[in-house]
């Protein structure tokens, strides 16, 4: 059929990794690296919670907590949520949706390695000079450079590479999905979590410019003498505050879609139903999108933006619950009735609801500005947050995890451990965040690194110190389980869950091409339909024939590198270091531009060697 | 599965006639969606800083009429040999495309050129990123759309000198046809902001 390359490079250990382009296998790099960062910023909230534990305690003391609170926020939203997110995407979409592969595998990597390098540049602060300590959100004033130190800089310039890594790779998902989804499957027939994926790759692609923005506006303040920020130079600081939250807003339901995808997949599964009123989850997903672009002022009731904007902004935030409340009333409605299964995926979903129905609850309470006022910058706001982030986002995150480990590894985890590191975590976080209300009621500030005795929050911040035990125990747990997953010689099967999507009629883990044949897809819930029918497996869109492939790239990598080391030539005003790494990308991209990739081809003979079912 | 040879026959519409190319056409123009995201952030930050101009020179005694009139014009010509390069690839005629896309670089050029002198004669008269906050969003604005041209000078050069090596492909044809695209997009931009940095920044006054 051609003449190019018919066999794939051999690359193999280290160099395969560094140079994949394969989806999965980007996959797996994401939540590795993701991990870590989650350990990393689970690591941080254990030290703020011990210099918490006890009134006036010195344990870490003022300077340390600043860092310590703004480093855990950043590291998890940015560097582990975000990542394990597109961990989960990158695994399952192309499944779901019967594709090959993404639309842009070469910039599927560019995405991972640019958030790897943006990571580790945030990271590298604690060893020189200390880390950024004004906050994840950063407000300007305090994060100018009187008021900060240099540890900012590295959070301008970790997160703008990273940025810029997590744009590009939702434009990609968007166009897989448009683009390379297989015969018959619709828009209307595509897994809720591939619908959630597409959701939020949409509000990434419009809601990360604003950031990138600020973030320049800031830099352009810290590093070149710029005055947006600066009062005494015609500056205005609530620039920053809208630009912040543009991007911010839109962000926790960047964060939290995802995790509603999984549920709804987890949740029909292991009920044996097909999930409740499809067409009103897909509904509600595109509105919640799209309201949560018109809601960020909320996160300013007390700027002082007036009485108008507030009760605007307020209206507009407590409709988010409308399309949120469909979804949870859907998920109960799927398991009514149902067969249902309480494996430990199925756990974590059932745990999510009332969590973060609990947390939609604080929301909205949050949403009434003249309510706001009282509990603003308390911690009733960590509370809430909590809820719907943890409570919300990582019980979706661990429920897909357990789900899909076995079509991302081939090794299922094992349930025992499974669950007890959900009882542990579970109780743990409720134990934590729960009296965090009520702290908050009572006046005790967020992001204060210590409290006065006898004033009735020594007994909540107490407890709430145990429970982050408990999440540190499941943590450990789940860690523990994916040793003994990996150890384990047992293989997983196709379809361990008698599952109901296209990821599931193929192998566990799925070859490089993951479909033999592009399937044909005849309804929602593609592979049960089959099932039903009593068929094997998909019937196929298409004869056997040659895979195209595309071929394996360090350029990825090197493009990142070159961002990375051009990040501390900004930093510390090293002009030669600046132009050294602009160029080493400079060149990537152009090598990328003029030198086409042919890739390889797979070829009809070897596809059937592998002995995969047509 | 498409071939990538060059001296095969073109399709019509060669951008679009490989899986790869439709991807890139829709790519791109999302793409372009956060790039207008973007630039309206920093619009909405000139617009918020336009009048602070903390004691040094303000949009009404900076601004020269003329030299942006020229800029503009230089512009404007360059969009509309940009879309003559596409109809030319619509021929699949590879020679008139290298014309105009040539064209488009000299124009580009020249705006770049008139642009980069307006900035040297503002900082002269003491206009500078520290000078003030509507010093710092004037040059981030302008000078991020100055980058975006200069950006788009290089990569139209580099698909021109590699297409001479190429020729007219179902791979090349999608890069000419998305860099005529982002040409305009740049253009789009430049007439806000000839507008709202500056003919609202001659008749000027406080707005708000
Ligand atoms: C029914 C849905 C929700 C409502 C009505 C709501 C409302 C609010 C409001 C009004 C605030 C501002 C509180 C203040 O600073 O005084 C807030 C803060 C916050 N919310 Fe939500 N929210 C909802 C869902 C979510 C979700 C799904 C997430 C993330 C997955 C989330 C994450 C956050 C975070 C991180 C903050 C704190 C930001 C900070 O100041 O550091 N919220 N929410
Ligand atoms: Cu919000």
């Amino acid at each position: 059929m051609s003449a190019h390359a018919s066999h794939a490079p051999n690359r193999s250990g280290l160099w395969d990794w560094l140079t994949t382009v394969d989806h999965k296998k980007i996959a797996i790099l994401y939540l590795i690296a993701g991990g870590i960062f989650f350990l990393a910023g689970g690591f941080e909230a254990l030290l703020i919670r011990l210099q918490l534990m006890y009134p006036e305690s010195s344990m870490v003391g003022a300077k340390t907590f600043n860092e310590l609170i703004t480093m855990h926020g950043t590291t998890m939203i940015f560097l582990a949520a975000m990542p394990i997110i597109f961990a989960l995407m990158n695994a399952v979409v192309p499944l779901q949706i019967g594709a090959r592969d993404v639309a842009f595998p070469f910039v599927n990597s560019l995405g991972f390695w640019l958030f790897f390098f943006g990571g580790v540049l945030l990271n590298t602060s604690w060893f020189l000079g200390g880390a950024p300590d004004a906050g994840w959100t950063s407000y300007t004033t305090l994060a100018l450079n009187q008021f900060s130190g240099h540890g900012v800089d590295f959070y301008v310039l970790g997160l703008q590479i990273a940025g810029i890594g997590t744009l590009i790779g939702g434009i990609n998902f968007l166009v897989t999905i448009i683009n390379m989804r297989a015969p018959g499957m619709t828009f209307m027939r595509m897994p809720m979590f591939t619908w959630s994926a597409f959701v939020t790759s949409g509000l990434i692609l419009f809601a990360f410019p604003a950031i990138t923005v600020g973030l320049v506006l800031l830099m352009f303040d810290r590093l070149f003498g710029g005055n947006f920020f600066n009062p005494d130079a015609g500056g205005n600081v609530v620039i920053w505050e809208h630009l912040f939250w543009i991007f911010g807003h839109p962000e926790v339901y960047i964060l939290i879609l995802p995790a509603f995808g999984v549920i709804s997949e987890v949740v029909s599964t292991f009920a044996r139903k097909r999930l409740f009123g499809y067409s009103s989850m897909v509904f509600a997903t595109a509105l919640i999108g799209f309201l949560g672009f018109m809601v960020w002022a909320h996160h300013m009731f007390t700027t002082g933006l007036g009485a108008i904007a507030n009760t605007l902004f307020g209206l507009a935030t407590m409709l988010i619950a409308v399309p949120t409340g469909i979804k949870i009333f859907n998920w109960l409605l799927t398991m009514w009735g149902g067969q249902i299964r309480f494996t430990t995926a199925n756990l974590w979903a059932v745990g999510f609801i009332p969590t973060f129905t609990i947390g939609g609850m604080t929301g909205v309470m949050l949403a009434i500005p003249p309510a706001d006022y009282q509990y603003h910058d308390s911690y009733f706001v960590v509370a809430h947050f909590h809820y719907v982030i943890v409570g919300g986002l990582v019980f979706g995150l661990f429920s897909g995890l357990y789900y899909w480990w076995p079509k991302m590894f081939g090794k299922m985890l094992n349930e025992t451990l499974g669950k007890w590191n959900f009882w542990t975590f579970f109780i743990g976080f409720h134990l934590t965040f729960f009296p965090q209300h009520f702290l908050g009621l009572m006046g005790m500030p967020r992001r204060v690194f210590t409290y006065l005795k006898d004033q009735n929050l020594d007994m909540g911040n107490m407890i709430s110190t145990i429970g982050a035990f408990g999440m540190t125990i499941g943590t450990i747990l789940f860690v523990v389980n994916v040793f003994v997953a990996a150890s384990s010689s047992k293989r997983a099967p196709a379809d361990p869950w008698d599952g109901r999507t296209l990821e599931w009629s193929i192998p566990s883990p799925p070859p490089e091409y993951n479909f033999a044949q592009t399937p044909l897809v005849r309804g929602l819930d593609a592979f049960w339909i089959e099932k039903v029918a009593g068929n094997k497996g998909m019937t196929p869109a298409e004869p056997l024939g040659d895979i195209h492939m595309p071929s394996p790239s360090f350029l990825p990598f090197l493009m990142s590198l070159g961002l990375f080391i051009a990040g501390y030539g900004f930093m510390y005003h090293n002009y030669v270091v600046v132009v050294i790494g602009m160029l080493v990308t400079f060149a990537c991209m152009f090598t990328r531009s003029v030198k086409d990739d042919p890739g390889y081809h797979i070829h009809e003979d070897e596809i059937e060697d592998k002995g995969v079912k047509a | 599965m498409a071939t990538h040879h060059a001296n095969a026959v073109l399709p019509d519409e060669p951008e679009k006639a490989t899986l790869e190319g439709k991807n890139k056409l829709l790519g791109f123009w999302l793409f372009l969606g956060g790039e207008t995201v973007l630039f309206g952030s920093l619009f909405a930050t000139f617009i918020a800083l336009r009048d602070q101009a903390n004691g040094g020179p303000t949009s009404q005694e900076l601004f020269d009429m003329p030299l942006v009139a020229a800029a503009t014009l230089l512009l404007l010509t360059s969009s509309m040999t940009a879309v003559m390069a596409t109809l030319a690839l619509h021929k699949k005629n590879l020679k008139q495309i290298q014309v105009w896309l040539a064209i488009t670089v000299l124009l580009g050029l020249g705006f770049l050129g008139l642009e980069i002198y307006e900035f040297m004669h503002y900082v002269h008269e003491g206009h500078k990123v520290s000078t003030s906050a509507f010093g710092s969003a004037f040059y981030t604005l302008v000078g991020f759309h100055g980058g975006h041209v200069a950006f788009g000078i290089l990569w139209i050069i580099l698909l021109q000198v590699s297409a001479t090596k190429k020729g007219l492909t179902v791979v090349t044809a999608p890069k000419f046809y998305l860099a005529s695209l982002y040409w305009h997009f740049i253009d789009v931009v430049w007439v806000f902001i000839f507008t709202v940095v500056y003919l609202m920044g001659m008749i000027g006054g406080k707005v708000g």
